[in-house]
């Protein structure tokens, strides 16, 4: 079972330890979130919570879209996800950042920052020809293959659309939990600019060593 | 107020001593030494001032042994116990580098002498924690933009 919430980013401050160094540390507004929907595996063919997070928009809700959490008896949310393999809830459940506990291993979610169209430099981490003695291959990406190919493979790295795209970040430790302002303090930086929407998820690499140090 | 700001108000020490370049202050740092800790004071000239906030640190330069060393202390780290500012230099300089190639008399700082005419070894004078200038300097531009 992988457990798991909507929350907000709100920026990055930094934490002083027990010992004296520091932390950086994304702020993250936790929830609260209702349980919109749950998915079954004999209904639906999955396991999975349906979670909704935030105010709705101003301009409201479409019928169709009213008709969901009118039949689950909760609050209209502006974001609603899913979370896979998170069963033990109800219909209507809140969750907040007492979901996850100081120490804890998460996996953030989110789209991350979008940097437009990019060059092999910026996009892939390229090194640059040189600049001066008449080099006019400062930033070219090179050979993009070989002669008898006669084609360029799949996959091949080149210039393109950098950022804005779903992107997760695995094992990040949680610092802090304040219940009181439903905050997770989590260490190191998470996807996205701030205000964006993230899934925070119990670490999936960590429940899966847990499961083999069982067995 | 803001999450973050109210975040890092919360780390940042209640009261701490107003330090400027070119004064002369006692560090009292906890050291940890095998199992036990003890407070270790290093005595030295402040030669730099830097950050706002919760990140305010300032470097500490003293000569011992004939050799120069420098340590750099967050001022609201948990590891410091206190700082007592035992001389006011009188310098004009922000950063105090050029002492790094002086030794002897070249190194030396005039005293400071306030318009009160505080002497040297009068009460640390305390600073209010007012938030950090930044901190200010950004709550005033998003004023301004939740005007426009």
């Amino acid at each position: 079972m992988t457990k798991g919430l909507i929350a907000r980013k709100l920026g990055m401050t930094q934490l002083f330890n027990a010992d004296g160094t520091l932390s950086a540390v994304t702020v993250l507004e936790a929830g609260p979130c209702r349980v919109v929907g749950l998915r079954t595996v004999e209904k639906h063919g999955y396991t999975a919570a349906q979670l909704g997070f935030g105010e709705p928009r101003k301009k409201g809700l479409s019928k169709p879209e009213a008709g969901v959490f009118t039949k689950a008896g909760v609050d209209p949310a502006r974001t609603v996800l899913e979370v896979r393999d998170y069963d033990g809830l109800e219909v209507g459940q809140e969750l907040n950042a007492d979901l996850f506990a100081e120490g804890e291993l998460v996996d953030v979610t989110a789209t991350s920052k979008g940097k437009g169209f990019q060059g092999l430099v910026k996009r892939h981490r390229f090194s640059r020809g040189p600049e001066s003695h008449g080099s006019m291959n400062v930033r070219r990406p090179g050979s993009i293959g070989a002669t008898d190919a006669a084609r360029v493979f799949r996959g091949v790295r080149m210039a393109g659309q950098m950022g804005n795209a779903k992107t997760t970040v695995q094992g990040l430790k949680v610092l802090r939990v304040d219940t009181e302002r439903n905050l997770l303090l989590i260490g190191g930086a998470v996807p996205g600019a701030k205000g964006a929407v993230v899934m925070v998820r119990g670490s999936g690499k960590a429940a899966r060593q847990a499961a083999r140090k069982k067995k | 107020m803001n999450v973050i700001d109210a975040l890092e108000l919360e780390q940042q020490k209640e009261t701490v001593p107003a330090l400027r370049p070119g004064d002369t202050v006692r560090v009292h740092a906890k050291v940890v030494e095998g199992t036990r800790e003890r407070i270790q004071v290093f005595e030295g000239l402040v030669i730099r001032v830097t950050g706002g906030g919760l990140r305010r640190n300032f470097t500490v330069r003293r000569v011992t042994h004939g050799v120069g060393v420098e340590r750099t202390f967050l001022i609201h780290s948990p590891r410091i116990d206190k700082v007592d500012v035992v001389r006011h230099g009188e310098v004009r300089q922000a950063r105090l580098y050029y002492l790094r190639g002086k030794v002897g008399k070249e190194a030396r700082i005039r005293e400071r002498r306030a318009k009160e005419a505080a002497p040297a070894a009068a009460p640390v004078e305390e600073e209010e924690q007012a938030p950090a200038k930044t901190a200010r300097r950004r709550g005033r531009a998003k004023a301004k933009a939740e005007e426009s």
